[in-house]
């Protein structure tokens, strides 16, 4: 149907993570992120909710890292303390300076912050509520310069015209508010401020779950262009697993607060090593009806854990079909697998999960 | 093969009278839907899927309403007085029940007794966000039972008694202790489950499911998935399914209606939607979706050039002609096309099929 391009230099970088230590822009390490419950007249803390609860993981310089999961895992949490919109509970945000030092954010504080805030930027899901109403194209996107000291007056109104036509919006729309545009469009001014500042690291957080089907294919397509011609890193949070698989260099996948896979895209949607990743692999539904039959679909019983008060041992376990008694005694650590490859599941060698194979192709 | 029709709907026409102006949101749609079958209405936001749906049962919203066409109802026998008591879930003599009385939903007074009559017993239906859809300050219990007293004779207990079984049926654990909790204490699936046992508290011949499945996870959406195929062959009623993803379409449709811009663009089974789309837009709308285990080894999705036109200023034409990549000048802009019969079923509106 289409030419198969191997993007395989570009991926092959990412290949052995951890050993390419100067290749790597942000290096997570267990990082916790806990919610006080409190109680009573006087805000007792009587619980914590863990919602990101020791997570390490590595984005490498020019690669997309997918943040997977179901909702309450964790996933916007963990990208939110990457952005230090929260403070840490513990663990360190390795971030790799323009000198190629790395910087822990997570001490930070907001005056210390704020040349990290212009490498570091995001892209929201909701192009309607993340956007101010009251506020025009120009300042939207030229806000982020202006408080900068980047460009001013002329400058900033050239600059502004060529990052909303670099996305695709014509310049002239500028001085519009955002309710002359569509789900789309706002999708792509709230994409041109995030690159206004030049970042190197663009956290987006279920950029295209809001869009349409047709819009989310543009979108997805700019994101690919732009990452190419700014010499973007992405970390792209999202619960959509064929978007996560087009996009994404190499997948992490949360459950309840903790990482579960760890894997190239490839190699985790071809061959799972948690039950988890299997169980949510096939509960995507596929866009062939001559599917439906030949696929068994594994269908979770129950709900996802509550990260307030998680069960004992692998989280995973009273919705795993492959329980055994050491489930739920010891929590299994995330160990590697295969080279790249890294699980959280005691039974990972013994298990034969299956993946998704490039059986859903029209005919 | 085909069983009986069910629902009947002849270019049916609902528009909002807006200060803006006049939004055609649904402007001339004709499908069918047959009884025990599941028709999909796939589309993009603002094609008129949704509204087509609440004009099936006269809820539109204010400054709605429908302004032509025809909604036949073909009452199967079986909902013509027949109490609920023998419990269920009944076949409901889901074989050999011939239509005998027709209704034209259309014509009915929104606000009217027989429409009510309708609702919650005959068609009911499910929608997208259940935190927002269920009442905050009513116990689940509560709100079950209210549609079975309402529509059925029975007493408090029997109805409590009913809605614990119905419970049971969509899967709630403990359904006896549920029966008393609030919806804030329920999570997202448990909550579309509990949609689900209201709709069919009184055995609908149809159920209407708006986007059951937009707001909740993978997994729990395999879950309601499934649950919903298992309850339509228990209970044998039809359901149209409104949805956006063409995965959710291929795993439950018998039937699909494609509409864009509150037209209909292509309908027939889901294996030829899938495998044989006619309409320029149903075959973008294919191409433009990742596909597990495929799009990894794409470099660029095919995307549908453009976006959805605003409702105030929509082509002339053909609904889809300024994004598709088959237009003909002269003709897609000054012509609506048509429905075209392909034959087995199938209808295409678009001027590339003319000849045939």
């Amino acid at each position: 149907m289409s030419a198969q391009q191997t993007n395989g230099s570009q991926r092959s970088t990412s290949a052995n993570g951890s050993a390419a230590a100067d290749n790597v822009l942000l290096d997570v390490k267990n990082l916790q992120k806990w919610f006080p419950i409190t109680a009573g007249f006087f805000r007792r803390t009587i619980g914590h909710v863990k919602a990101v609860d020791d997570i390490s993981f590595q984005v490498l310089q020019g690669e997309t890292v997918g943040l997977v999961g179901e909702s309450g895992c964790g996933k916007t949490t963990a990208g939110r303390c990457i952005l230090r919109a929260y403070d840490l509970t513990g663990g360190q945000i390795l971030f790799q300076d323009h000198d190629g030092k790395m910087v822990d954010l997570g001490p930070l504080n907001n005056n210390e912050m704020k040349p990290y805030r212009q490498q570091v930027r995001m892209i929201f899901q909701d192009p309607f509520n993340s956007l101010n109403p009251r506020m025009p194209v120009i300042d939207i996107v030229g806000d982020p310069l202006k408080i900068n000291n980047v460009a001013a007056g002329k400058e900033l109104e050239d600059r502004v015209a060529s990052l909303l036509a670099r996305v695709g919006l014509r310049p002239e729309y500028m001085r519009r508010y955002p309710h002359a545009f569509s789900g789309g469009e706002r999708q792509r001014i709230g994409i041109a401020r995030a690159l206004a500042l030049d970042p190197r690291l663009v956290v987006a957080d279920e950029a295209v779950s809001a869009l349409d089907v047709s819009v989310r294919a543009q979108i997805l397509n700019l994101i690919k262009d732009l990452q190419e011609e700014f010499n973007l890193t992405y970390l792209f949070v999202s619960h959509d697993l064929s978007v996560i698989e087009y996009i994404c260099d190499r997948v992490v996948v949360m459950y309840v607060g903790k990482i579960v896979e760890v894997a190239e895209t490839e190699e985790l949607f071809a061959q799972p090593f948690h039950p988890y990743t299997e169980a949510l692999l096939s509960a995507v539904p596929n866009p062939d009806p001559r599917m439906r039959q030949q696929k068994s679909r594994i269908v979770l019983e129950g709900d996802v854990a509550d990260p307030a008060n998680p069960p004992s041992g692998c989280y995973f376990h009273p919705r795993c079909r492959y329980v055994q008694d050491q489930c739920s005694l010891e929590t299994p650590e995330l160990r590697e697998i295969a080279p790249g490859h890294y699980a959280a599941c005691h039974f990972a060698e013994e298990l034969t999960l299956t993946g998704v194979t490039a059986s859903g192709e029209l005919g | 093969m085909d069983t009986p029709v069910l629902i009947e709907i002849k270019n049916l026409k609902t528009h909002f009278f807006l200060d803006e102006g006049t939004v055609q949101a649904v402007n001339g749609v004709d499908f069918t839907i047959h009884q025990h079958k599941t028709l999909c209405v796939v589309g993009e936001s603002g094609c008129g899927k949704s509204v087509t749906a609440r004009s099936i049962l006269q809820i539109v919203d204010q400054p709605g309403r429908i302004v032509e066409g025809e909604i036949l109802y073909h009452r199967p026998d079986r909902l013509s007085g027949v109490g609920l008591s023998e419990g269920l879930p009944s076949s409901n003599g889901a074989d050999g029940s011939s239509s005998t009385e027709i209704i034209d939903l259309a014509a009915l007074d929104p606000r009217g007794r027989e429409i009510r009559e309708i609702r919650g017993q005959d068609i009911s239906m499910i929608f997208q966000e259940p935190m927002t859809s269920l009442s905050p300050i009513h116990t689940v219990g509560n709100q079950i039972t209210e549609a079975i007293k309402l529509h059925t004779d029975m007493l408090d207990d029997e109805a409590d008694e009913h809605a614990i079984e119905l419970l049971r049926r969509v899967g709630i654990p403990r359904p006896a202790e549920r029966l008393d909790t609030y919806p804030f204490e329920l999570s997202g699936g448990m909550r579309q489950r509990v949609m689900i046992a209201m709709a069919l508290s009184c055995n609908p011949a149809l159920l209407i499911a708006d986007e059951p499945t937009t707001a909740v996870d993978v997994t729990t959406q395999a879950q309601i998935l499934e649950l919903l195929e298992e309850l339509q062959d228990d209970f044998g009623m039809a359901i149209m399914l409104i949805t956006h993803d063409l995965g959710v379409v291929a795993e439950m449709a018998d039937d699909v209606v494609v509409m864009y811009l509150g037209q209909v663009a292509e309908r027939g089974d889901v294996e030829s939607i899938f495998h044989d789309p006619k309409h320029p837009y149903t075959q973008a709308l294919l191409k433009s979706i990742p596909r597990l285990g495929v799009s990894r080894t794409l470099q660029r999705l095919d995307s549908i050039r453009g976006m959805v036109p605003d409702p105030y200023n929509r082509p002339t034409g053909c609904m889809f002609g300024p994004r598709c990549d088959h237009f003909m000048p002269g003709r897609c802009d000054a012509i609506n096309p048509p429905a075209i019969q392909l034959g087995d079923g199938r209808e295409v509106h678009c001027l590339l099929y003319e000849d045939e």
